[in-house]
């Protein structure tokens, strides 16, 4: 098979914790047999930084929490065929939604003031934080998903299963390989 | 015993169960004719050895030739009865009725202590349910750590009554209840007191284990450790039925 036509995949990180990727890795020996058969175009695990064009799948771990990840999400869609909810924080919003009870200015008070480790004039960062949405929301509050892989993380087979079943023709089943919380 | 001494016998008949006669007595419920006949229904606020209180929606079936939408747990059988318990209308209602659980209040599996243990979690993989149609409602809710061994989290209750019947009908204490409407609803302990203050829990443990969720728990347990212990209760109906 040529490298042309190779299939395009993407992962992207938004706010996880990245266990997501590390479960990606985890499937192990795999990765090499996959690499035969996929062009891993853009990851936080190859250099790329912008998001290419033309991307037949995307895997995107992470709740949308700020204004970067609703962006991110948004070219994500334009540019990918399809989009694929990666564990529970892309898909229900999980530890990152813990904090939507509570307001944007009262958390970054709570992190960058009051906390222990910080001095005592210490202010939220004017620049380089992004500034965090009212609600960290699943991904599908905010673009079309079109699969979605519950699980904390998704097992390393189940996302191997996926992507074997998608580069086959196959529509996987989700509820026989994981579930939330896993 | 003569043959004439007085034993009840309800009137037995035949009704469909998704096309297939079935035999029912007048004093039966469609969900347990469907489960004698191995058709299993979805519930969660149903539990054998409890009332059936309806609550939960999930048991909906169609009663025929209307396709009338009934509750199977609190619906009886009555003759010539036809009833469809599986349709692509019922389980798209029943994964919509999950969803709205799952996005009433906060049910985060990945840190709940009991993920893996938990009725509501389970059957989402039953039905099919990957994810949440609706808004998530991130409601703020307390948590009574008050009690000594037990803790009660309101963020993963979903009002399906178990705790509140098993403490009135089996241990006969009546601690729990539930106060408010519609969205405002809350399981308490009393008259809305802390549970560790309540006069009237004797601290038995029946309604953390027949919780079907992460709602009642016993304290020290972590993330995926509470699993909950059911066998006292078909036992313990079994004897209150013979009184």
């Amino acid at each position: 098979m040529s490298d042309k036509a190779k299939p395009k995949v993407a992962t992207v990180w938004l706010d996880g914790c990245s266990g997501c990727h590390m479960s990606f890795l985890d499937i192990d020996e795999r990765l090499i047999a996959l690499a035969g058969l996929v062009d891993i175009v853009h990851s936080p695990i190859v250099d790329p930084k912008d998001f290419p064009h033309d991307v037949d799948v995307t895997l995107v771990e992470g709740a949308v929490s700020s204004e970067e990840d609703l962006h991110k999400a948004q070219i994500i869609r334009q540019r990918s065929k399809l989009v694929i909810s990666l564990g529970d924080c892309a898909v229900t919003g999980n530890v990152p939604a813990m904090r939507n009870p509570f307001k944007p200015a009262v958390l970054l008070e709570r992190a960058y003031v009051e906390n222990a480790s910080t001095p005592k004039d210490r202010k939220p960062p004017a620049s380089y934080l992004p500034p965090l949405l009212p609600k960290a929301k699943p991904i599908h509050e905010v673009i079309d998903v079109d699969i979605y892989l519950p699980g904390c993380p998704p097992p390393a087979d189940a996302i191997f299963q996926v992507l074997v079943d998608l580069l086959e023709g196959r529509e996987p089943d989700i509820n026989a390989l994981t579930r939330f919380g896993r | 015993m003569s043959p004439k001494s007085v034993v009840h016998h309800p009137e037995t008949f035949t009704i469909k169960i998704n096309d297939t006669d079935v035999t029912a007595q007048a004093d039966q419920t469609v969900l347990q004719v469907a489960k004698e006949n191995g058709i299993e229904i979805p519930a969660l606020c149903y539990m054998e050895g409890l009332s059936a209180w309806g609550g939960c929606r999930l048991c909906l079936v169609e009663v025929l030739p209307q396709g009338r939408l009934m509750p199977a747990c609190t619906t009886a059988c009555y003759q010539q009865m036809e009833v469809l318990t599986h349709s692509p209308r019922l389980e798209a209602y029943r994964k919509t009725i999950l969803e709205l659980m799952f996005a009433e209040r906060n049910h985060v599996c990945s840190v709940c202590v009991s993920n893996g243990n938990c009725d509501l979690q389970s059957m989402a993989t039953k039905l099919g349910v990957t994810h949440v149609h609706v808004p998530y409602r991130y409601p703020s809710l307390t948590v009574d750590s008050s009690h000594s061994q037990f803790r009660l989290d309101h963020n993963r209750c979903i009002l399906c009554s178990r705790c509140v019947r098993v403490c009135d009908e089996i241990e006969g204490a009546h601690t729990k209840d539930i106060m408010g409407r519609g969205i405002d609803c809350m399981v308490v302990n009393d008259l809305n007191m802390p549970w560790g203050n309540s006069d009237t829990c004797t601290s038995c443990s029946k309604c953390v284990h027949v919780c079907p969720t992460g709602a009642l728990t016993e304290k020290g347990t972590s993330a995926g450790e509470m699993a909950k212990r059911r066998k006292f209760l078909p036992y313990l109906s079994l004897m209150r039925e013979d009184d």
